[in-house]
């Protein structure tokens, strides 16, 4: 069945990013004619892989100014998320069960979470202000003696804010609390210096940065040293922390991708921060809208909206020529709304009445363009159909009317 | 999600769209859902006191093209119905008719109630004429 859309625009890099066409190139001849294991010792097919293997580590590290022995190759970042928190936490656990994260963070972090209570860990959920940052006071409040590692995710998937990562850092580290940060949505989009940001683990996709899916990264510090058990167990490869023959292929490819952001990075962030405004600016222009998510201090790739008493799949229903999500591509599937905008406070009909669209390498100001027509088109003819709308419009406030639940 | 041909047919043409005077003596409104949970149908039907019969509906819909298209055909189906005729018209029949994926069954449930709803607000409002009549005897 062909199911993709007839004049797409793609405006999902926050679900996953198209491969660079460069990437693909490099990853080819490496299933190709160069198929080695990079764990063979003993013949060049093994140690042309492992160069090349070493090779990507560097560009990897170099992009998030870590030391490429700090570099342990995954699957993506669920696993680099699980690597990090179940070995820290178990590697830990004699000097304390209190871990804690906040509630705007991705499943892989939350569900994560989840399993560690159920392994006897105690987990602190923090809640985040209507802006989605975190209040750093409560975060301090939250840490107690017991308290072995906090979690805290960089650039937000659903609603693109950057959390103060640096700041965060600079408390656990003078606590001596381990610091996990999921930085999936952030490489490529805010710059990323290890060597003076203090993070003891970083959890790096590929996908989300125009490399290919199946590989990913943990960053996991040298200096001072963090340890983890590890949760895969076989050859001992990378260092014993996750075994498992390398994917040559992915793995060049990802470094590959990580290479091509740190050059054009700076370049793409201020076109992208163009087109950002403009899609803001053209879509304010519709009454009963609202940005979610602080104004500033997000990464511009992401817009997220809510169009009030119009719901969220109908909309995305009606823009068919156009690929976005409604919360993130990992709960759209469920009728629950978005539970990060639920964490900052919206309500449910608002939650509801969300899109988030993402916008990346290959989004052209033509695309931008289009998407304003096409969504204020569709939002006012969803808002003739809607009887909240009428409501809205006659004064009626919705909040204050007995709903029967279903 | 991919929907039925016949959702988005109804979804791109609604039938129906729009609004009866709620005062008026002839109209029943049903409002059901609420907005927390994504859907809220409107539905009201026009009665000809004389025949008994419903000569016109209309509907508004705040929900997913499933839930649009479920209250854009339910307007379709309780033209020319008798009250009692349109209380027959089960969630089944309206999610066989468009395909409707075990996901989006609540929508046809919610156009179901949307009728009831409409029916029983139309009968009480008219509770005053029936009253004039004999009442039953009861024991």
């Amino acid at each position: 069945m062909d199911m993709t859309p007839h004049f797409p625009i793609y405006m999902d890099y926050g679900a996953t990013t198209p491969v660079d066409q460069r990437v693909v190139d490099a990853m080819i001849p490496w299933l190709r004619e160069h198929f080695g294991n990079p764990a063979s010792r003993s013949h060049a097919w093994g140690w042309e892989a492992e160069a090349a293997v070493e090779k990507a580590r560097e560009q990897v590290a170099a992009l998030i100014g870590a030391d490429p022995r700090e570099i342990i190759w995954t699957s993506g970042a669920t696993e680099s998320d699980n690597l990090a928190l179940k070995g820290a936490a178990q590697f830990y656990k004699s000097k304390g069960k209190h871990l804690v994260t906040v509630k705007t963070e991705h499943k892989a972090v939350l569900d994560t979470m989840r399993e560690l209570e159920r392994q006897g860990f105690e987990v602190t959920y923090l809640d985040v202000e209507e802006d989605g940052l975190l209040d750093f006071d409560k975060l301090k409040a939250a840490l107690r003696p017991d308290t072995i590692l906090v979690s805290v995710m960089y650039v937000n998937n659903e609603i693109g804010v950057i959390q103060d990562i640096a700041a965060i850092g600079a408390l656990c580290r003078e606590k001596g609390i381990i610091f996990h940060v999921d930085a999936a949505q952030a490489t490529g989009k805010v710059q990323i210096d290890l060597a003076t940001l203090p993070v003891d683990l970083m959890s790096l996709a590929s996908h989300k940065t125009y490399g290919p899916k199946g590989i990913g990264a943990l960053y996991v510090r040298r200096k001072p040293r963090v340890r983890l058990e590890a949760q895969m167990h076989g050859g001992g490869h990378e260092r014993g922390m996750r075994s498992g023959t390398l994917p040559t292929h992915q793995i060049v490819g990802m470094g590959e991708a990580f290479r091509i952001a740190k050059e054009e990075m700076g370049t793409e962030s201020e076109r992208i921060r163009m087109l950002h405004k403009k899609l803001v600016d053209g879509l304010s222009g519709i009454e009963q809208t609202f940005l979610n998510g602080h104004p500033d201090q997000r990464v511009p790739h992401n817009v997220n909206m809510s169009f009030n008493f119009v719901e969220g799949e109908s909309l995305i229903m009606g823009v068919k020529g156009i690929a976005v999500s409604s919360g993130s591509a990992c709960t759209s599937a469920s009728l629950e709304p978005s539970y990060v905008l639920r964490a900052l406070g919206r309500s449910d009909e608002l939650a509801h009445s969300s899109l988030r669209m993402t916008i990346g390498r290959f989004t052209t100001e033509e695309e931008i363009d289009y998407v304003i027509l096409t969504l204020k088109d569709r939002v006012a003819r969803l808002r003739e159909l809607s009887p909240l709308w009428d409501m809205f419009k006659e004064g009626i406030d919705i909040s204050s009317i007995q709903w029967a639940a279903h | 999600m991919a929907y039925s041909a016949k959702v988005v047919e109804h979804y791109e043409n609604p039938r129906n769209v729009g609004s009866f005077d709620k005062g008026d003596e002839t109209v029943g409104t049903g409002m059901v859902g609420a907005p927390a949970c994504g859907d809220v149908m409107k539905l009201q039907i026009k009665v000809n006191p004389e025949t008994g019969l419903i000569e016109d509906a209309k509907f508004k819909t705040y929900g997913c093209g499933s839930a649009i298209a479920s209250s854009s055909l339910v307007t379709e189906w309780v033209k020319g119905k008798s009250l009692d005729e349109a209380l027959t018209i089960r969630n089944t029949h309206i999610a066989q008719e468009l395909a409707l994926p075990p996901v989006k069954i609540h929508c046809s449930i919610l156009a179901e109630d949307a009728i009831k709803a409409a029916v029983s607000d139309y009968k009480a409002k008219n509770a005053v004429e029936r009253a004039r009549q004999p009442a039953p005897v009861t024991h």
